[in-house]
């Protein structure tokens, strides 16, 4: 009788006391999840989903109070890549991937503000006070922070076609009949 | 000599011998030629010419950039008269930058150094003279050559393989080149040999082109290029199939065939090796056959770089019934071409007219996977699985079953009973996860200025209190300053 009693109480004590040190030393500093899901958001922090840029974002989603499809500027992508991540079925049927496109200044009613280039999250645009602002295209993301802050409506995205050599495929019976078996033959 | 087992593969009708008995005739040259800046794998060459300058044939007009890139030479003498986007000959019929030529008519060639003994060039001169010429895979691949020789010199290779296997029906071009070509293609092929230090040289053709073989044969007697006839099928022509067929060695998955001591080179390249070396003649026309049951006389063509497509099948007597379906290429791979005004460029074999007869579409039923398509695989894959994978976007599986060492082949859409467009769910599956793999490049580069903007604001608001802070001290010392020579004053 006194020996499980005394086996079994220093079992329990041994791994209570494992179990206390493992709190101890493996003590984890905030929660992983929210670093992980920033790391598959796009981090222009454009503030689009409606959070304080990507952490907020990442934040809401780690406490499931926001849906997977909450950020407009990544698209299916990354829709997908945040539903694996947090285990939940995503409905893609709403998502449209955005049409490349670019902001685009209209020179002629550019009035040189500044206050573009100081909103641009990725540093895309250049200027100087009273001179014409540019827009780099390969840094743009067409986050349109740049559209709203505009006073003259000088700014606008502008969609740009596809490069051949981002040109691919569409998925077979997505298309209509015509294009059906282009390689089937 | 023996040769060694073949796994998969289809038997397609040949229908070959409508041009495959035609000599090669040269094309007239049409009012302008449109040469893209881009006919090869890799960055797109540069143009160095301006609009309004007079060319000669064979002069740079786009010279390459980067490691892999090839550069673009004038098809004949002329007149530049565009730079800028032209329908290309691409699958999706977009437009990418062209140099439009106005020729003159007097084809006068440039001036270039031609060795006196090509053989007693150093390999690496060989490379490079290959490179500068704008040679690139001429069987459909256009990977630029001079790369190829350069790698395969530094992996080492032990043999060199010819491909003149020409598997895709229809198209004869590589054929009538064998027949009409083969002292040049020989001297091409030992030219290549030397470059890269390969002990023997094999030349694999189709036993379905005896005349080609016998042309060979004769070509190369007294010199140590071997020729061999392997079994025609489908795709025979697929480097790699190549390499199994003669030496019974397979390349490993997503590896090259230099990882096995081989370099493949196509027949026709081997030519364009020679036309440069012995003659200095860049690579600025080829052999392009023109075939299809729509076509009234069908032959192959010499066709300068940058003729529209439609010069082509006008040289032909044009067409005697409206084509179902216009190819760019052979019935298996290659594309439906958009529309005629697109050019020849270096990779394309041939151009089909095709009847409704010929192309026989039929819609596309249910899966009974039956496994036809996984016995037709030449890389034993199961393209049934993989279809399903990647109809239900679950493209990390396709993967995982190897989507990436599919070679596009079309050997199961051929033989599906259901006709299933296999092959263009794998095409639309790859060039998904390019997308993919493209827009994670973006995001990291958003994130890299996003945090570099971070990291600039951070600074700026710091030096900004700083200085706050200094003119703060500043102040009150001199307030402290005053006060004190103030209470000075005072007590005297």
């Amino acid at each position: 009788m006194i020996i499980p009693i005394l086996s079994l109480a220093a079992l329990g004590i041994s791994l209570g006391l494992l179990l206390g040190l493992a709190a101890r030393f493996f003590k984890v500093e905030g929660n992983p999840l929210v670093e992980e899901l920033e790391a598959l958001l796009p981090g222009s922090q454009c503030g689009q989903c409606g959070y304080p840029g990507c952490t907020g974002a990442a934040q809401a989603l780690a406490d499931g109070s926001a849906p997977v499809t909450l950020c407009p500027p990544g698209g299916r992508a990354v829709v997908v890549a945040l539903a694996a991540k947090l285990g939940v079925d995503a409905d893609l049927s709403g998502v449209k991937d955005a049409v490349p496109s670019i902001a685009d200044v209209r020179e002629e009613l550019c009035i040189g503000c500044t206050r573009c280039y100081k909103v641009c999250p990725t540093d895309a645009i250049l200027g100087a006070a009273k001179h014409i602002h540019a827009v780099f295209k390969e840094a743009c993301t067409a986050c349109g922070s740049c559209v709203e802050v505009c006073p003259t409506e000088a700014i606008l995205l502008r969609p740009v076609p596809p490069p051949l050599q981002s040109w691919g495929w569409v998925k077979p019976g997505a298309v209509a009949a015509a294009n059906e078996g282009v390689l089937a033959a | 000599m023996k040769l060694f087992k073949l796994r998969g593969g289809v038997h397609p009708e040949g229908r070959k011998a409508s041009s495959a008995d035609v000599t090669i005739r040269s094309l007239p040259l049409p009012p302008q030629l449109y040469v893209p800046l881009q006919q090869h794998v890799g960055a797109p060459a540069k143009p160095v010419v301006r609009v309004g300058e007079q060319v000669l044939a064979g002069q740079l007009i786009g010279a390459g950039q980067g490691n892999i890139s090839a550069p673009v030479h004038a098809p004949t003498s002329g007149r530049v008269v565009a730079i800028g986007d032209h329908p290309s000959p691409h699958p999706s019929g977009l437009s990418a930058a062209t140099v439009t030529i106005a020729p003159d008519g007097e084809a006068r060639w440039f001036e270039s150094d031609v060795p006196a003994d090509p053989f007693a060039l150093a390999p690496d001169d060989i490379a490079a003279r290959v490179g500068a010429a704008g040679i690139v895979g001429l069987g459909g691949a256009t990977f630029p050559s001079a790369v190829k020789l350069k790698l395969s010199r530094k992996s080492g290779v032990d043999t060199l393989i010819i491909n003149g296997g020409e598997c895709e029906p229809y198209l004869t071009c590589d054929d009538r080149i064998m027949r009409e070509r083969a002292v040049e293609i020989v001297t091409g092929i030992r030219l290549i040999q030397l470059a890269v230090g390969a002990q023997r040289a094999l030349v694999g053709i189709e036993d379905n082109k005896p005349e080609a073989l016998a042309a060979m044969r004769a070509a190369a007697a007294g010199t140590d290029v071997q020729i061999r006839a392997v079994p025609a099928m489908y795709p025979m022509g697929w480097d790699k199939q190549m390499i199994q067929v003669l030496l019974g060695r397979e390349v490993p998955a997503e590896g090259r065939s230099a990882d096995i001591g081989v370099l493949v080179h196509n027949v026709a390249t081997a030519w364009a090796v020679q036309q440069t070396l012995c003659l200095g003649r860049p690579l600025v026309s080829r052999i392009v056959t023109v075939s299809g049951g729509a076509v009234a006389a069908p032959c192959n063509l010499e066709v300068p770089i940058g003729t529209p497509v439609q010069a082509l099948f006008d040289a032909c007597g044009g067409f005697n019934t409206t084509p179902a379906r216009l190819v760019l290429g052979g019935p298996m791979m290659g594309h439906q071409l958009t529309h005629t005004s697109v050019p020849v460029v270096k990779g394309s074999s041939g151009v089909l007219a095709l009847t409704q007869a010929e192309i026989g579409l039929t819609r596309p039923a249910p899966c009974i996977r039956c496994a036809t398509c996984v016995r037709a695989c030449p890389v034993g894959l199961l393209p049934l699985e993989m279809a399903a994978r990647i109809r239900s976007d679950d493209l990390d599986a396709a993967v995982t079953l190897g989507l990436k060492d599919c070679i596009g082949c079309g050997s199961c859409s051929y033989v599906c009973p259901s006709s299933i467009p296999l092959v263009h769910y794998f095409n639309y599956a790859k060039s998904e996860l390019m997308a993919q793999a493209r827009s994670k490049l973006k995001q990291e580069a958003t994130k890299k200025l996003a945090d570099e903007r971070g990291a600039r604001m951070e600074r700026i608001a710091r030096e900004r209190e700083e200085a706050a802070a200094a003119r703060k001290a500043a102040k009150a010392a001199k307030d402290a300053a005053a006060k004190a020579a103030s209470t000075t004053e005072v007590a005297a």
